[in-house]
């Protein structure tokens, strides 16, 4: 099934023409960038998941807020799609452009409006980078927890939408705990404010239900963020296994033990090689599996839980246990997984990231079943695991170039998702459906199910004209990935029998 | 492993009988005053409707304290799901309140009302992973799921925690859970309310164990919670009196003398930034209040008019809540934009196209 935008599977789309819309833009927005040259518009036919490609009708680059409003009025008024993009590093191609829509940029809103020390907030427009938080808050003490890999360039936009986490998701929350308020456009233009800068705001906690919504139900122009005080102290140990499901057992016994981690990572043995090649992070090559068990808090507390934490490791039958003797080396064993992704695609000239997520207790199950289908489609699979909170992160090893491998990437990515609902997972922890796992939602829901989030939908945007395509199937799309899964299933039945 | 199964704990599934009588409400038009332990009645605005108990429908359906994950449906009483959570030395973050023994699990996801740590650890929508929805067409419906981190399609789970079941019943919840902290020390120092609010902005920059701050009569309350030697050096640090550590279970249930049903004035709770200063309100003496969350929950007890009350609550960034007893012409909930009112009908309508559940208890035509 292609992956595009396919009218006959996923609704037909105005077919507005390109001049005219352009023309009225220009005539309404005269100030505003409207890229429609093809050169011009090229950096953005994808975001993070750039094996997904599609150039867009036309870019708008708008520097105000009324710019934004009018141009989500025109494109209401003549029935044009929007698609919103942040920083354009999303992993699931949920701002993948549509060729007959226009492509909304919010890069220039880029200020952070205000840091209240005393409040420990931030309020930011949506450009933001999510690291250019936590730096502006530093000089007091404070910063904003969620961490992305991709914190460097990811924008805080881009995380409300996708519901962004990171490595300190178990102790700290994911975007929708640390966000407070959030103003909105609607696709007629309107502004809402959702949330509050109190604890909580009275009605429907339309807050939480933006929040992951891809950019489906509305715009969000201005976000306030929660501050955290920085942990007094941060340290962590590295353990080593000769076995990979001793460490995923040793992940539930610290958490019985009644500790929660600031981060608690798990690397297998192909990215642990990847790792220490790229960044030389320290990490004990040969090793089938280690742990990184970052505890955080008050002194006197940490150094309690270090202890008891390495005797845990020890008990688990860790081969060895390492704490990081400074910062300098805390950070270098951060370094190693936060650099897991690239240090991985240096091993191979593609890689596909999977983002499942599974109760823990499944994981050796999903490992082993992860490794048999590596094998049957005869890719490698590197895994690096927010195994703290069960977020898997499967990088499957692949070369576009050559013929029909791209296929066979994303035939193996959609077979280790649908693993990962079977054992009472989710298809997706962090990196949202978009695009790309718009298929496996159809195993996650029933059609009833997804009615419903239709429903939701339809509240805010009846006409379906922000990001189109993205994040919920259509029924007829869920009745074609039935149709083919059960004709892959067909023969193998037959040769068995 | 310490892992639970389904039929460890006893329980009834009444979805079914659920789901039927909903079908029949669709198709006859008959709006539902839906119920556990009916402890909340005195909350939001009164629903003329037949009766819908979920109290048959109950019991501990899943537990691992190794996931951190309890799966729980909507009529268990809450003393029953926090009894099985301390015997494996967990519990709710988000400290809820009860209103009598009666009160439920779906009834403290409805109305979405936390406890004293709520500043800290979160709210009750922080901790919900994932819901078991029956809708209008009597049909349960999940979404989200068992697992910490879950971005399939639009969080409508939270979206029902506070949403005091007008948009379908709730019928089971997943949360996340927490382990007991390893110590608890309450506090009460003696200070004026100005004092007490300088000396929680400065804490408040610090990583310091406080998990509960409230200010009453002169005294700041104070609860430290965490590991055995931050909460000692915390403890010696800021000095005062030890505290009962159950003062705060009365003041999560309202059970503080302050909350006397003997005063026959309306109860409000306004929730503001906690740095919001006094409203400036001529009939208010905000030393007459109860300061919780640190200053973003505050309790008033006063006849004055909402209008003016709910006014200075706006501009200082926050809203008011009425508790009763019910005043004509007051709306417990503060009255939302046009535009907002707008955007929540289009929800309603979409979700609950019959109204059949719990129309007009959070606001009039809802």
């Amino acid at each position: 099934m292609n992956i595009l935008y396919d009218e006959r599977l996923d609704g037909p789309l105005p077919n507005r023409d390109p001049a005219e819309v352009q023309a009225d833009l220009a005539r309404h927005l005269p100030d505003m960038t409207l890229l429609h040259r093809e050169e011009d518009m090229r950096p953005f036919e994808c975001d993070g998941l750039s094996v997904y490609r599609a150039l867009p009708m036309l870019v708008a680059l708008p520097d105000t807020l009324d710019q934004v409003r009018t141009l989500l009025a025109r494109c209401h008024a003549l029935g044009v799609p929007v698609v919103t993009r942040g920083a354009g590093t999303g992993l699931s191609a949920g701002s993948l452009p549509l060729e007959q829509g226009v492509l909304l940029v919010l890069s220039r809103f880029a200020r952070i409006l205000e840091i209240d020390p005393e409040a420990r907030i931030a309020r930011v427009q949506p450009g933001v980078r999510n690291l250019a938080i936590s730096e502006a808050a530093a000089p007091y003490g404070l910063y904003y927890a969620p961490d992305p890999s991709s914190q460097i360039a990811c924008s805080i936009g881009g995380n409300v939408a996708e519901n962004a986490g990171g490595v300190h998701c178990l102790k700290y929350g994911l975007t929708v705990h640390n966000v407070i308020q959030a103003q909105v456009l609607t696709i007629e233009g309107e502004t809402l404010t959702l949330g509050s800068d109190a604890l909580d705001a009275p009605g429907f906690d339309l807050m939480a239900l933006f929040t992951g919504s891809e950019g489906m139900l509305g715009v969000v122009t201005e976000i306030t963020v929660k501050l955290l005080p920085k942990p007094e102290t941060a340290k962590v140990l590295m353990a080593s296994f000769d076995d990979v499901e001793k460490a995923g057992l040793a992940v539930g016994d610290i958490i019985e033990a009644g500790i929660i981690p600031g981060g608690l990572e798990m690397m297998d043995k192909l990215a642990i090689q990847a790792a220490e090649d790229f960044v030389k992070a320290g990490y004990p090559v040969g090793a089938e599996a280690i742990l990184l068990c970052e505890l955080d808090g008050v002194e006197a507390d940490v150094d309690d839980d270090c202890a008891r934490v390495r005797r845990v490791l020890e008990a688990a039958g860790a081969t060895e246990v390492r704490q990081a003797r400074d910062e300098a080396e805390r950070a270098r064993f951060w370094a190693g997984r936060k650099n897991a992704f690239p240090a991985v695609g240096r091993m191979s000239p593609d890689y596909y990231c999977m983002d499942g997520t599974i109760p823990r207790r499944a994981l050796p199950r999903v490992l082993t079943g992860i490794a048999e289908l590596s094998e049957r489609y005869g890719l490698r699979v590197a895994n690096v695991f927010h195994a703290g909170d069960g977020n898997m992160h499967p990088l499957i090893l692949f070369d576009a170039n050559r013929e029909g491998e791209l296929d066979v990437a994303e035939a193996l990515g959609g077979e280790i998702l649908e693993l990962c609902v079977a054992v009472g997972g989710t298809i997706t922890g962090e990196h949202g459906v978009g695009r790309e796992k718009i298929n496996q939602m159809c195993a996650q829901f029933r059609p009833d199910e997804l009615a419903t989030f239709r429903a939701a939908k339809a509240a805010f945007d009846p006409a379906e004209l922000l990001n189109p395509g993205k994040n919920i199937p259509t029924p007829a799309r869920c009745s074609e990935f039935k149709t083919i899964k059960q004709a892959a299933d067909a023969p193998a039945t037959s040769e068995q029998g | 492993m310490a892992s639970t199964a389904p039929t460890d704990y006893p329980g009834h599934d009444a979805s079914a009988a659920l789901g039927e009588r909903l079908r029949q409400a669709a198709a006859e038009r008959t709006p539902l005053r839906i119920v556990g332990g009916d402890t909340r009645h005195f909350y939001g605005r009164p629903v003329e409707g037949e009766t819908l108990s979920t109290a048959e429908h109950h019991g501990i359906t899943f537990y691992d304290p190794v996931e951190l994950v309890v799966s729980v449906r909507a009529g268990t009483p809450l003393t029953e799901l926090e009894a099985a959570l301390a015997e494996h030395g967990q519990m709710l973050g988000f400290e809820p309140p009860r209103f009598g023994e009666a009160s439920t699990v779906g009834g403290m996801i409805a109305t979405g009302l936390s406890g004293p740590r709520r500043p800290w650890a979160g709210a009750v929508r922080d901790f919900v992973l994932g819901i078991r929805l029956i809708n209008h067409e009597g049909i349960e419906q999940r979404f989200g799921g068992q697992v910490m981190k879950n971005v399939a399609g639009y969080d409508l789970s939270r979206l029902m925690v506070g949403a005091q079941g007008s948009l379908g019943v709730i019928g089971e919840v997943s949360l996340k859970v927490i382990p007991r902290p390893l110590t608890t020390q309450s506090l009460r120092l003696e200070l004026p309310l100005a004092d007490a609010r300088q000396r929680l902005a400065e804490w408040g920059r610090e990583p310091l164990p406080i998990s509960a701050a409230a200010w009453l009569d002169g005294a700041l309350h104070l609860r430290l919670e965490g590991g055995p030697s931050s909460v000692a050096a915390t403890r010696e640090r800021i000095g005062g009196d030890d505290l009962d550590n159950a003062w705060w279970d009365a003041l999560r249930d309202l059970a503080l003398p302050f909350f006397s049903a003997d005063d026959a004035r309306p109860l409000w709770r306004l929730s503001l930034p906690h740095r919001a200063p006094d409203l400036g309100l001529a009939e208010i003496d905000d030393t007459a209040m109860l300061h919780d969350w640190a200053g973003a929950q505050r309790w008033l007890r006063a006849e004055l008019d909402s209008e003016a009350l709910r006014e200075a609550c706006r501009e200082a960034g926050g809203h008011a809540t009425c508790y009763g007893p019910r005043v004509a012409g007051v709306e417990p909930f503060t009255p939302l934009s046009a535009v907002l009112m707008k955007y929540h009908r289009n929800l309603k309508a979409e979700l609950d196209p019959h109204g059949i559940f719990n129309p007009g208890r959070l606001y009039a035509d809802l």
